[in-house]
């Protein structure tokens, strides 16, 4: 499984994913500068943690625009893989691959803890090696991941159960839903705010976010033996 | 070509929870300013450019609130546009 992590100009959580995709589990992986616009042959794209362009104006708006995003959202518009973590979420939202918004958290804080949180579905690439209702601990490192949408938005997400991850109570930032992280109705793009890569290695004592990582490898096992 | 200034006011929808409004009115109302009722906080934007005329200037401006400064999802705009002396 080929991995590609686009790097922004304040980018910071780059390094952590290829940790994960590289040296855990041995996989391809290039890093991308966000100027590239050819993404190569990549199965998988993230969209890393961090303050893209300091944030400004909104987070991840102006990321948006940069000359990568248009390789993106054609990978994503031919049903291949792109994780958002972070502000990588942000950056999907802005750009229009995801639905929704993420505000300022409810209490203004910005909020570096490790939470629980509910595993919604099982049946994607990015979960089927979870268990659903699995509650997994991950980091999170966010002052804007209040997850917003119009309500109708909202009710066509539960319904089409494009809610993947869910935040059990409290809510840490005052989403909608308690929404950690939700797919396009595709099922191939997915934002969360949670740190799956920060919960990977076994010397760092939690590795809930691994199995988000080793669902993909089992995914794209399966279908290159379907294909061959 | 004329240069124009565009001056463009970028608000949370009324819809649309807004924290740091909230606490700051939560702070002015500890202050005893007891008719405070409610705040909100949105930005204010400043833009020179350069246009034929005053309607291309404006419709230059009101793609780029649209397409760029805010996000239609949880932001209004409206704008000013005048020729710059």
């Amino acid at each position: 499984m080929k991995c590609g992590i686009v790097v922004f100009p304040g980018s910071n959580c780059d390094r952590d994913m290829a940790w994960v995709t590289h040296h855990l589990l041995g996989q391809p992986t290039r890093f991308i500068w966000h100027e590239e616009t050819d993404l190569g042959e990549v199965d998988l794209v993230i969209l890393p943690g961090g303050f893209s362009y300091g944030d400004y104006l909104r987070c991840g708006a102006l990321a948006r625009f940069s000359p990568v995003m248009q390789a993106v959202v054609r990978h994503a518009k031919a049903g291949k893989w792109v994780l958002g973590v972070c502000n990588g979420f942000q950056i999907l939202t802005e750009v229009g691959l995801l639905p929704g918004t993420l505000m300022r958290n409810q209490d203004l804080q910005f909020i570096c803890d490790r939470v629980p949180v509910r595993v919604e579905r099982v049946d994607l690439p990015w979960t089927c090696r979870y268990q659903r209702g699995q509650v997994l601990t991950l980091p999170i490192a966010h002052g804007e991941g209040c997850y917003y949408a119009e309500p109708q938005v909202v009710q066509e997400l539960e319904q089409s159960g494009q809610v993947v991850f869910r935040y059990l109570p409290p809510n840490p930032n005052g989403s909608v839903g308690d929404i950690a992280g939700i797919c396009n109705r595709r099922g191939n793009v997915l934002g969360m705010m949670p740190h799956p890569e920060r919960a990977s290695d076994a010397d760092l004592g939690n590795t809930d976010g691994l199995g988000l990582f080793t669902s993909l490898l089992a995914w794209y096992a399966e279908t290159a033996c379907r294909s061959c | 070509m004329t240069t124009y200034q565009a001056e463009i006011q970028i608000m949370l929808k009324p819809s649309v929870l807004d924290p740091a409004g909230t606490a700051v009115t939560k702070a002015l109302q500890q202050q005893h300013y007891d008719g405070v009722q409610q705040v909100r906080i949105g930005k204010f934007i400043q833009l020179t450019l350069l246009a034929p005329d005053l309607a291309q200037a404006q419709a230059q401006v009101e793609r780029i609130c649209r397409e760029v400064l805010t996000n239609p999802v949880i932001e209004t705009y409206r704008f000013t546009v005048e020729a710059k002396a």
